[in-house]
């Protein structure tokens, strides 16, 4: 499922005018302090970060030595998480790996962020056919089942890093747009849109200058709920073959490698990649679960 | 009167959303790379044979005349055209698929079902209390792993390690014959004949697969259950209940539950609907022999027709089950407006 449909974007324009930005990031930091399974969320996500910036410092091994003399060890005092069919250390190469699946996450949700709501806001701003046209054919790339939507994608480029950012990208793109121009459409009521627009600025320059910046919060909240969502499908696409390529260092990769020792036993190959992706995706997911509660006009602080 | 119209509307609806669904599958399906034909016809076929199925293929055609004659044979002949890969109508492979899938998603539905109801109602009850906290740490925890790990993760356990689950190569062991199909689901169909060897060995294979489905599918209807729940727990008619002084049992289920199913149901279509097109990843892990297998190999294969006919299948249960879901909850809502 994606979480584009929970925002209430009523939480923006509950008064005439939204509030000043700095007071709602001091709101979003309140939250998060009083919140306590997002503030697990934010230790969580700033460990995995750390762990990624710092890879070549942490890392015993070169996530891509080959010695095959170590192969499938399990883990022990040298190799923490044990070893690989071709003694890669899994140790490295899930910090290694970090890196990979953060920036996946991290370019994925920025291209579709963008491109959304750029469609969704023009969409809403300038209404009527545009708009109905361009909502339903939203509603027809959002009717295809996802995951074969990625595929088909995936496939159709050929595998590689950007390969599967396209593909997680192209997934949300149809929700973002309906969530920013749903939030355009309320936020164009506004007493301070219509004076801007009085006061004689162009349509392009209202949209942008000044709704846009005021439909920031709900599409950070969202975009940190699809980091986690764009984790799980990248890993997805890699693990069946149509992401990235073996033996990179992804987490979805290495299950796949997994699933050949999975028979002899040899369980850690997949099973600290899996968890790392686990706890970054849970990370992501209290982080936004957190800030969503911000957003919801009835809370109670 | 009112509500056959609304039905009606609701319905004819479904007509463009298919045509509009089946037109940029068929744009999409043109853009995957390497000749279809290619592939079928083998290295040893001539120029002339390769012309020759492309034409039977009308592969030859624009793109957009390509479209109306597959929608005249659909709409005319109920034909989906032919597998290139299979070498069988398309429409013949879904409908041996289709109950395979359905049986794996529907039990993991209802065991998702059974289990997220009580916890999400159990979290709106006690607000805010450890109870709450849990339920939602066990929900996100549910939306956070990756299916197909998870499923290496059980069978190691129940495989590898203890032996009580079977192999995961499909539904079925191999020493075992399928009966004859009548539903297509081998625990109705093997009860029905009375073969429980086949039926104990179906439900051994589901087991695992099963409770995947239910997990992933749990975490948002227990939320969504939760915060309907909510709503339905503050507003004034409740109030009221608390203040006449009804026992609770009776007002969170029989007041509470009542106003709180309408969300609640709509959640379960798109859940049911997007287990059934997102389950490629769990029937690939277990060899399942369903749907999401069958879009795998169509998409590696460029299988036009076997894809398109996927998607439309797929886009079609989406629909009928949102309209299904619509329907009874306009029939028992007296609120909704037939607009």
């Amino acid at each position: 499922m994606s979480n584009f449909n929970t925002l209430p974007a009523a939480a923006l324009v509950d008064g005439d005018d939204a509030a000043p930005q700095g007071a709602r990031l001091a709101d979003a930091w309140w939250t998060l302090r009083h919140n306590f399974t997002s503030m697990i969320g934010l230790v969580l996500l700033t460990i995995i970060l750390l762990a990624a910036l710092l890879a070549p410092l942490i890392a015993p091994y070169d996530p891509y030595e080959l010695d095959l003399a170590r192969a499938t060890l399990p883990p022990n005092s040298s190799h923490w998480f044990g070893t690989d069919q071709f003694g890669h250390d899994i140790f490295s190469r899930v910090l290694y790996g970090a890196r990979l699946d953060l920036l996946i996450a991290l370019a994925s949700v920025a291209v579709s962020a963008v491109i959304g709501s750029v469609i969704g806001g023009v969409s809403g701003y300038v209404g009527r056919f545009v708009d109905e046209a361009t909502m339903r054919l939203m509603d027809m790339l959002q009717a295809f089942p996802r995951f074969i939507f990625a595929m088909g994608i995936a496939f159709a480029l050929g595998p590689g890093l950007l390969t599967v950012i396209v593909a997680t990208a192209a997934l949300n793109i149809p929700g973002y747009a309906r969530l920013m121009r749903n939030l355009i459409l309320s936020l164009k009521q506004t007493q301070y849109a219509m004076s801007a627009v009085a006061i004689g600025n162009s349509g392009p320059r209202v949209l942008f200058r000044h709704l846009f910046p005021n439909a920031l919060a709900p599409i950070l909240v969202t975009s940190t709920l699809q980091s986690g969502w764009a984790i799980l499908e990248a890993a997805g696409l890699s693990f069946i073959g149509l992401g990235v390529a073996v033996p990179t260092a992804e987490w979805g990769v290495m299950i796949a490698m997994g699933l050949q020792e999975f028979l002899q036993g040899h369980w850690w190959v997949y099973t600290f990649p899996g968890l790392a992706i686990g706890v970054t995706v849970l990370a992501f997911n209290l982080i936004g679960d957190g800030l969503q509660d911000l957003l919801d006009p009835r809370r109670t602080p | 009167m009112r509500f056959l119209g609304y039905a009606i509307r609701r319905l004819l609806w479904v007509i463009p959303v298919l045509l509009g669904v089946t037109l940029i599958t068929f744009l999409l399906t043109r853009v995957l790379p390497g000749n279809p034909i290619d592939r079928v016809a083998g290295p040893f076929a001539s120029a002339e044979q390769k012309a020759e199925m492309m034409r039977e293929a009308r592969l030859d055609l624009p793109v957009i005349q390509q479209f109306s004659l597959y929608v005249r044979d659909l709409v005319v002949h109920g034909d989906l055209g032919v597998s290139y890969s299979t070498a069988r109508p398309v429409a013949q492979d879904l409908w041996e698929r289709l109950p395979i899938s359905l049986e794996l998603t529907t039990l993991g539905m209802l065991l998702a079902i059974v289990l997220a109801l009580p916890l999400g109602i159990a979290s709106a009850v006690a607000k805010d209390t450890w109870v709450d906290q849990l339920g939602r740490v066990v929900s996100v925890i549910g939306v956070s792993m990756p299916i197909f790990w998870l499923g290496l993760i059980l069978l190691q356990v129940f495989f590898v390690k203890l032996g009580v689950a079977p192999a995961p190569l499909g539904r079925l062991a191999t020493s075992l014959i399928e009966p004859e199909r009548i539903t297509g689901w081998l625990l109705i169909d093997s009860a029905l004949v009375g073969d429980w060897a086949v039926f104990r060995s179906a439900a051994a294979h589901l087991a695992l697969p099963v409770v995947i489905v239910a997990f992933t599918a749990l975490a948002p209807l227990a939320r969504m259950t939760r915060s309907s729940m909510i709503d339905a727990l503050e507003s004034d008619y409740i109030r009221t209940a608390r203040a006449l002084g009804l026992p609770t049992r009776v007002i969170i289920f029989q007041h509470a539950l009542k106003n709180a199913l309408i969300p609640i149901l709509t959640m379960i279509a798109g859940v049911f609907g997007y287990a059934l097109g997102g389950e490629v990843l769990v029937e690939l892990v277990f060899a399942w022999p369903g749907l999401g297998t069958y879009s795998y190999n169509a998409i590696l294969a460029s299988d036009f027709p076997a894809i398109q006919g996927f998607i439309l299948l797929i886009t079609l249960f989406y629909v009928l089950i949102y309209l299904v879901v619509d329907l009874l909850i306009a029939a028992i809502d007296p609120r909704v407006e037939y607009a």
